[in-house]
C-alpha cells in the first residue's frame, strides 16, 4: 500500500510539473497574472508529492518490505538502521527520485522565499524548472521505477554492496545531487532570461546565492566522496582522475567560474552573455555526469546497472536540454545588451582571467573523460586517460590561475593598478619564499617541483591573510580604526577570502602527500616489525571478530615512536556474507605530520600477510582546505546582500558597509 | 587604451590560451594514453618495450601462485590466449581465480605482464565492460551470471 502511495505520488507529481512547465509560459505570452501565479502552488505541490514518494520508499526501505524489488535488491533486514535509510539512495532508481526530490526542493524554495523576484522571471524559472521535473519524473516512471512489486515477496534482502555501507557515503550522494541539481536554478533562470530577453544586474544578484549554495554542496559532496575513497577503497590514494569523479569535478569547475562571473555582472553589469552562458554550460555538465554515472557507459562502483534503455533516455533528456538551451541561446543572445567597459588589468580582467582558465581546464577534462568513450564508440580500440594525462594538462593551466588568485581582490573594479597589488602582495611573496626555501632545506628528497607547490599553497593562504589586512588598514590605521573596519567589512568579504585560504590549505595537502608519501609492501609474520617515517609498527597477529552483518579477520599492531607507545592500529578485511561480498578496513592513525595508513593483504603461504603502510604526510590538509571552502561559501552566503528576499529590508545597513570597504 | 585595444587583448589571451590548452592536450594524449588489450590481442602485435597498457581478462583457475613473499603470480586468459601476470602488493578484496580483473603495467621481455595495478571490482557479479568485450569476442562469456541475476527471477 505505501508502495502504491509512493508511485501514485510520482505520477501525480508528474502532471503537476507538466502544468507548472506550460502554464506559466502561457500566462507571461498571454500577461495573465492568473495563470502566471500557478507557478507558485504548483512548484509547492510538485515537491510535497515527490516527498511524498520518497518518504514512501524511506518507510519501504526501513520496515524492510521485500515486496518491493528495489528494497529487495538493495536491502536486508540485518544492516544497521543508517544503511538502511541510505540505501534508498545507494542504487539507481532510488538515487533517481533523491534528484527530482532536490530539484522540486529547489523549486519550491524559489516558488516560496522568492517573492521579491519579478512575477515573470519567477514564473519562467520555475517554468523551466518544472520541464526538467518533467523530464526526469518521466525517466523515472517508465524506466526505472522504484516501486516495482514483486510477488511472492522473499524472505530477506540482497543486502547493499558493503562498500557503499559506510558514514560518509550515506551523505555523499545527497551533497553531490543537491550541487548538481541546484546548478539547474542557475539554469533555469539563465533560460527564462532568454526567453525575456532581458537581463540585468539585478538577475546576477537573484543567481548568485543559488549558485553559491550549489557549489557550497558540491564542494562538500566531492570532498566526502574522495574522503571515503581514501580511507575505504584501501589504496590510500584521494583522488584517481577516475571518469565518475571528473563527472563531478567538470560542473564544479564551471560553477566555481559561474560564481565568478556572476560578480561581475552583479557589481559591473558586465559579461552578461557569458555568465548566461556559463550558467547553461554548468548544468548541461551537471546533466552529462548524471547520464555517465547512471547509463553504466563507464566502469565503475556507481554503475549500479548497465541498462541500455536508461543510458538512450538520459542521452535523450541531455540532447533536449542542452541542445535546446544552447539554440535558444544563439537566438535570443544577440538580444541582451553589452555591458560595462573595463580595462585589461582591472577586477573584471582579473575575473575574466579566472573565469578563461577555470573554462579551458574543465575543458582539458572533459577531452581527458570523453575521448576514450568516444574512441571506442568510432574505431572499437579501448583506451584509458589516466592521472599521467590529468597531471600534464590540467596541473599546469590551474597553476597559473592559482598564482593570480591573490592579486584579483587587490585589483580596483574598472581600471587597477598591478603595481600597488604586487607591492601589498610583498610580505605574501617573501613569507612564501622563505617557506619554499626552508621546505627544500628539510625534504631534501622527493620531486624539486614540491616546494614550489608547497609555496604556492603558502602564497594562497597569505593572499587570503593580504586581502582582509589590506581592507580592514591593518597597520597603516590605528587598531580601533582596523577593528571598525574589519566588523563593517561584509561578510562577502570574508567568505571569498576565507574560500581562497581553502584552495591554499588543500594545495599543500596534496602537493606534501603526493610528493613525501612512503609507501611499504611486507610480509610480515605476527611478531614482525616494520620501520616507516619515523613509527615503528609491531604485528602482533590476526583475529577473527562478528560484526553486525559480517565477520572481520582483525590484524593488530603495536605503534610506537621513538621507543614511546602511540596507538593501535586494527586493520580488517571484512567479509560480508549475505552479499556475497569483502571490503577492506585501513587502519589510519592521523597526527599534524600525516597519516599513518595501514592495509591488511592476504594471508602467505607460511601464515605470514602481505600488509600495506603508508605515511601520507599533511594528507588531512586536502579534506580541510575543502571544509574551508565550504565554510566561506557559508559565510558568505550569511551576507544580507545576497539574502534571497531580504536586499531591500537590508538597504541602508549594506550602503554604510559597502561604503566603509571601500 | 580604446574599445577596439581592448577587445583585442582580451581575444588575444584568450587564444593564446586555448592555444597552450590545445598543445598540452596534445602532448599528453601521445604519451600518457593507456590501451587496453586482452591476451590474444597482446599475442597478435608487436608490443613496443616499456610500453604501458591495460591487461583485462579472466583469471585462470588454479593459476594463482603466492610465494612466501609479497609478489603474486598469476594467468589472466581469454580463453584462446593466456599471459602470465606477476604483482607485488596487496590485491583487490575480489581478486578472485576465475574472476575479471583489469591490471596495468608493463610486458617485459621474458613475456611476463608486470602488473603495478590490478583494479579492484566492487561487486561480484559485476563484470568490467571491457572484459566482457573481450570475453564475448573470443566466445568466453557465460549468461549463466545474468540467469540468476535479480532480473530474470521477476519476470
Amino acid at each position: 500500500m505505501i508502495a502504491e502511495t509512493g508511485h501514485y505520488a510520482l505520477i501525480l507529481a508528474l502532471a503537476v510539473a507538466i502544468v507548472q512547465m506550460v502554464l506559466p509560459v502561457i500566462g507571461t505570452r498571454l500577461r495573465d497574472p492568473q495563470l502566471t501565479a500557478v507557478a507558485v502552488p504548483a512548484a509547492q505541490a510538485e515537491f510535497i508529492l515527490i516527498g511524498i514518494a520518497f518518504i514512501a520508499l524511506t518507510t519501504a526501505y526501513v520496515t524492510s518490505d521485500f515486496s518491493v524489488l528495489n528494497v529487495w535488491q538493495n536491502s536486508h533486514s540485518a544492516k544497521p538502521l543508517l544503511y538502511k535509510i541510505s540505501g534508498v539512495w545507494g542504487n539507481h532508481e532510488g538515487s533517481m527520485v533523491l534528484w527530482v526530490l532536490i530539484l522540486a526542493l529547489f523549486g519550491a524554495a524559489v516558488a516560496t522565499f522568492g517573492t521579491n523576484l519579478p512575477r515573470q522571471l519567477q514564473a519562467n524559472v520555475l517554468a523551466v524548472q518544472g520541464s526538467i521535473a518533467v523530464a526526469f519524473l518521466l525517466f523515472i516512471i517508465l524506466t526505472s521505477n522504484p516501486f516495482t512489486r514483486l510477488d511472492p515477496a522473499p524472505f530477506d534482502g540482497q543486502g547493499l554492496n558493503p562498500v557503499l555501507q559506510d558514514p560518509a557515503l550515506a551523505f555523499h550522494p545527497p551533497f553531490l545531487y543537491a550541487g548538481y541539481v541546484g546548478f539547474s536554478m542557475a539554469f533555469s533562470f539563465a533560460v527564462a532570461a532568454l526567453i525575456d530577453g532581458r537581463i540585468d544586474a539585478a538577475w546576477a544578484r537573484w543567481v548568485r546565492p543559488w549558485t553559491l549554495a550549489a557549489w557550497m554542496c558540491l564542494t562538500l559532496g566531492i570532498a566526502m566522496g574522495s574522503w571515503w575513497a581514501y580511507y575505504e577503497l584501501g589504496w590510500g590514494g584521494f583522488w584517481f582522475w577516475d571518469p565518475v569523479e571528473n563527472a563531478s569535478f567538470m560542473p564544479w569547475l564551471a560553477g566555481t567560474a559561474l560564481l565568478h562571473s556572476a560578480l561581475v555582472m552583479e557589481k559591473r553589469d558586465a559579461l552578461k552573455v557569458w555568465t548566461i552562458l556559463l550558467a547553461i554550460i554548468t548544468f548541461s555538465l551537471s546533466l552529462m555526469g548524471t547520464f555517465l554515472v547512471r547509463s553504466g557507459v563507464l566502469t565503475s562502483v556507481h554503475a549500479f546497472a548497465v541498462d541500455p534503455e536508461r543510458g538512450v533516455f538520459i542521452l535523450g533528456i541531455m540532447a533536449v536540454f542542452i541542445g535546446g538551451a544552447f539554440a535558444l541561446f544563439a537566438w535570443r543572445a544577440p538580444l541582451l545588451s553589452q555591458g560595462g567597459l573595463f580595462a585589461p588589468i582591472s577586477r573584471e580582467g582579473s575575473l575574466v582571467l579566472n573565469n578563461l582558465l577555470l573554462t579551458v581546464a574543465c575543458a582539458a577534462v572533459l577531452v581527458g573523460t570523453l575521448y576514450p568513450l568516444a574512441l571506442e564508440a568510432v574505431t572499437g580500440e579501448k583506451i584509458s586517460v589516466g592521472a599521467p594525462f590529468f597531471n600534464l594538462t590540467f596541473v599546469p593551466l590551474i597553476v597559473p590561475l592559482l598564482i593570480a588568485v591573490p592579486f584579483g581582490p587587490l585589483l580596483a573594479w574598472k581600471r587597477g593598478d598591478l603595481y600597488a597589488a604586487a607591492q601589498r602582495l610583498m610580505v605574501a611573496a617573501i613569507v612564501s619564499l622563505g617557506v619554499m626555501i626552508v621546505t627544500l632545506a628539510i625534504y631534501q628528497k622527493g620531486p624539486w617541483l614540491a616546494p614550489l607547490g608547497i609555496g604556492l599553497g603558502v602564497w594562497l593562504l597569505m593572499g587570503a591573510a593580504t586581502e582582509i589586512a589590506t581592507r580592514v588598514k591593518l597597520f597603516d590605521a590605528s587598531s580601533t580604526e582596523s577593528w571598525r573596519r574589519a566588523r563593517n567589512l561584509p561578510r562577502a568579504a570574508y567568505g571569498s577570502a576565507l574560500a581562497h585560504a581553502g584552495v591554499g590549505l588543500m594545495v599543500i595537502g596534496l602537493v606534501g602527500t603526493t610528493a613525501w608519501r612512503t609507501e611499504r609492501i611486507e610480509a610480515l609474520s605476527p611478531g614482525g616489525t616494520v620501520d616507516i617515517a619515523g613509527y615503528q609498527l609491531k604485528f602482533e597477529g590476526v583475529a577473527p571478530r562478528q560484526g553486525p552483518n559480517y565477520q572481520e579477520r582483525v590484524a593488530v599492531f603495536e605503534v610506537t615512536r621513538n621507543g614511546h607507545p602511540v596507538t593501535e592500529l586494527k586493520p580488517s578485511k571484512r567479509a560480508f556474507a549475505v552479499e556475497k561480498s569483502a571490503t577492506t578496513e585501513a587502519g589510519i592513525h592521523n597526527s599534524w605530520r600525516g597519516d599513518l595508513y595501514v592495509v591488511l593483504g592476504d594471508e602467505l603461504k607460511d601464515g605470514a600477510y602481505s600488509i600495506r603502510i603508508y605515511f601520507n604526510p599533511m594528507v588531512r590538509l586536502i579534506w580541510l582546505g575543502a571544509l574551508v571552502m565550504f565554510f566561506g561559501g557559508g559565510v558568505s552566503l550569511s551576507d544580507r546582500r545576497l539574502r534571497v528576499g531580504a536586499p531591500k529590508r537590508a538597504k541602508p545597513k549594506s550602503k554604510t558597509a559597502t561604503a566603509a570597504a571601500e | 587604451m580604446t574599445r577596439k585595444q581592448r577587445r583585442g587583448v582580451l581575444i588575444g589571451t584568450c587564444l593564446a590560451v586555448l592555444g597552450v590548452a590545445v598543445g598540452l592536450v596534445l602532448y599528453a594524449m601521445r604519451d600518457s594514453i593507456v590501451f587496453f588489450y586482452g591476451p590474444s590481442d597482446v599475442a597478435g602485435m608487436e608490443m613496443a618495450p616499456g610500453q604501458r597498457f591495460r591487461l583485462g581478462g579472466l583469471v585462470e583457475e588454479g593459476s594463482v601462485e603466492r610465494g612466501t613473499g609479497t609478489t603474486v603470480r598469476f594467468v589472466v586468459t581469454d580463453g584462446a590466449k593466456t599471459l602470465p601476470v606477476t604483482y607485488t602488493g596487496v590485491l583487490p578484496d575480489l581478486f578472485r581465480e576465475g574472476q575479471g580483473v583489469i591490471t596495468e603495467g608493463i610486458l617485459e621481455p621474458d613475456g611476463v605482464f608486470h602488473a603495478d595495478n590490478v583494479l579492484a571490482k566492487h561487486d561480484e557479479n559485476y563484470m568490467p565492460p571491457e572484459v566482457a568485450a573481450k570475453l564475448k569476442e573470443q566466445g568466453m562469456w557465460r549468461e549463466e551470471k545474468d540467469a540468476d541475476g535479480p532480473e530474470s527471477k521477476v519476470n
